[in-house]
């Protein structure tokens, strides 16, 4: 049997995978995108794990609201880029730096 | 129809955005979709005023005194910022109709957020509220600067949700509820998942009123977007995420407050003192007016920190004020420009005075209001702060606070230095246009009318603060 201890280390070793994943990825914003599903997948697990864990609904449903907001976040963010793409000609992390000091 | 009854502000202010929103694809005139945004909104502030105090949906909204202070300060922020809005359009180069309804819509989320009493309602309220935001600081569809600033905004935006989000999946599992009092009854001393999720949330939070360390976003996205849409997320996101801090901590958290007291003294100190410094250095005004938010951002987190029914009504007292002099501020940034152009650098402004004598005695008195001089508003606001710090034993706060204010007043006088005693470089004729006098006069007659009576404001604090105690 798993245990809850399980799934929570499961939960926080792909949160900071996500993490770190934006924080050291040097080349190209599209990875920082996949990190942030990343995180917000870490959070699912935990939600359902508790739910399931705890015998309360509430979680699960959370998880599903996580989700809704999750695909609308990844669609913002994309269209975003693709703006900032046009823009700028290129994604990469290095040359987002206009605005500074 | 009943259930209805307690959102009828946000679900009004919802149908007519879906209603704008088809009326501008038809129609192509936009001065006409404002008109009808502005007016949503004060039909918004009616409703707010008039709603019985109550909860709705199982407890999960609230509309208590509290939520009720906010929503209406939420409300007036964003009633500005469109009339900015139209005041720039056409020079800025943003004349678009999605404008007035991307506002009504973060509108809706900060509603939800200032009564959301439940884990989830403050999640969706967030998330409702920064996803329009990021499309917002992007709204300049063929500006790099402004598409940069969206795509910043967006990433750590997104990181903050996610750990907002990865602690309130904690808080939720060991407590086994998602709903704040009945979380309240449960919370005991020395839980260390409570402890991850409590920093997690408050670490999500302090990103979304971009309060050191997590400020990072704040200037770039501020110098980066459009003046309006600046000036908007200078107003109503900080009120509304100030809020959802204090629902969060003071309801749900109250019994554990020695646990996050620490964490929102160590972000109010950083916040002033990098602020003070960081912003000695800046050139334009936009840039600099981000470090000022995030200044005063420190300032209102000492009432969070007190966590007494004082310490929340100097919140409040000081987020008005707040609202009042960006009002102020944001407009004048908007009347500096010439034939079209806007200007954004603060040696632009030198030797204001004298083309411009009047608005120059005008931007004095919000710099100073600012600076916290007395006996303007900003003054006001900040001796409630340290009163509340200092009757809640925390005089390291208040001095510390007092210190930064002090280093704070150099760059706001120094404008007025640039302002009065450099050579004169431009004239503006940005003063000229109607909708800004409707803001810049009243916010300059209310900082200056509050030392004479001030008493108004301070009991619909005092109500506000009622909720919690």
């Amino acid at each position: 049997m798993i245990q809850l201890e399980q799934f929570l280390i499961l939960s926080s070793l792909i949160f900071s995978i996500g993490v770190i994943g934006i924080f050291l990825n040097r080349k190209n914003v599209i990875v920082i995108l996949m990190s942030i599903e990343l995180i917000l997948l870490a959070v699912n697990i935990n939600l359902v794990s508790f739910s399931y864990f705890l015998g309360d609904l509430t979680g699960q449903i959370f998880a599903l609201f996580v989700l809704t907001v999750a695909a609308a976040e990844a669609a913002i963010g994309l269209a975003i880029l693709v703006v900032y793409n046009r823009n700028a000609g290129n994604v990469e992390i290095e040359n987002i730096n206009s605005l500074k000091g | 129809m009943n259930i209805f009854l307690p959102i009828l502000p946000e679900i009004s202010i919802f149908i007519s955005a879906i209603f704008l929103l088809l009326l501008g694809l038809f129609i192509k005139n936009i001065k006409l979709i404002i008109n009808l945004a502005v007016v949503t909104l004060i039909l918004a502030i009616v409703f707010v005023i008039y709603q019985p105090i109550g909860t709705a949906f199982n407890n999960s909204l609230v509309n208590d005194e509290f939520s009720k202070v906010i929503k209406i300060l939420i409300l007036l922020g964003s009633l500005a910022s469109i009339i900015m809005y139209h005041s720039s359009r056409k020079d800025l180069n943003i004349d678009l109709y999605e404008f007035p309804i991307l506002i009504l819509l973060a509108t809706i989320g900060m509603l939800v957020m200032a009564s959301a009493n439940d884990l989830i309602a403050i999640f969706i309220g967030l998330e409702l509220q920064s996803l329009t935001l990021y499309v917002l600081a992007s709204l300049n569809r063929n500006h790099l600067a402004s598409s940069e600033a969206g795509l910043k905004y967006f990433l750590l935006g997104a990181l903050s949700s996610g750990l907002l989000l990865f602690g309130l999946s904690y808080i939720y599992g060991f407590t086994g509820n998602t709903n704040l009092n009945l979380i309240s009854t449960t919370v005991a001393p020395g839980n260390i998942g409570l402890i991850i999720g409590i920093v997690f949330v408050t670490s999500g939070l302090a990103f979304k009123v971009s309060a050191v360390p997590f400020h990072m976003w704040t200037p770039d996205v501020y110098e980066g977007a459009p003046t309006p849409v600046t000036a908007f997320f200078a107003m109503a996101p900080k009120v509304a995420a100030i809020a959802v801090a204090v629902r969060f901590l003071i309801v749900g958290f109250s019994d554990v407050a020695f646990e996050w007291q620490q964490i929102i003294i160590f972000l109010s100190i950083a916040s002033m003192v990098f602020a003070a410094f960081a912003a000695i250095a800046q050139t334009n005004i936009k840039r600099l007016m981000a470090y000022s938010s995030i200044g005063h951002v420190g300032y209102a987190l000492i009432g969070l920190a007190c966590g007494t029914e004082q310490g929340i009504s100097s919140i409040v007292i000081y987020l008005s004020i707040y609202l009042v002099m960006n009002i102020g501020v944001f407009s004048f940034i908007l009347s500096m420009k010439y034939k079209g152009e806007h200007y954004e650098n603060i040696s632009d402004l030198s030797g204001l005075y004298k083309n411009h004598p009047y608005y120059s005695v005008i931007i004095t008195v919000f710099m100073f209001s600012l600076a916290g001089i007395p006996p303007l508003a900003g003054f006001f606001g900040k001796f409630y702060i340290f009163i509340a710090a200092i009757e809640s034993n925390l005089m390291l706060l208040a001095i510390i606070g007092i210190l930064a204010s002090v280093v704070g007043a150099f760059y706001y006088l120094r404008i007025i230095k640039v302002i009065y005693f450099d050579e004169e470089k431009h004239s503006f004729d940005g003063f000229n246009h109607k909708s800004l006098h409707l803001l810049i006069h009243p916010s300059a007659f209310l900082i200056i009318l509050f030392c004479l009576y001030p008493l108004p404001l301070i009991n619909i604090a005092n109500y506000a603060a009622n909720a919690f105690y």
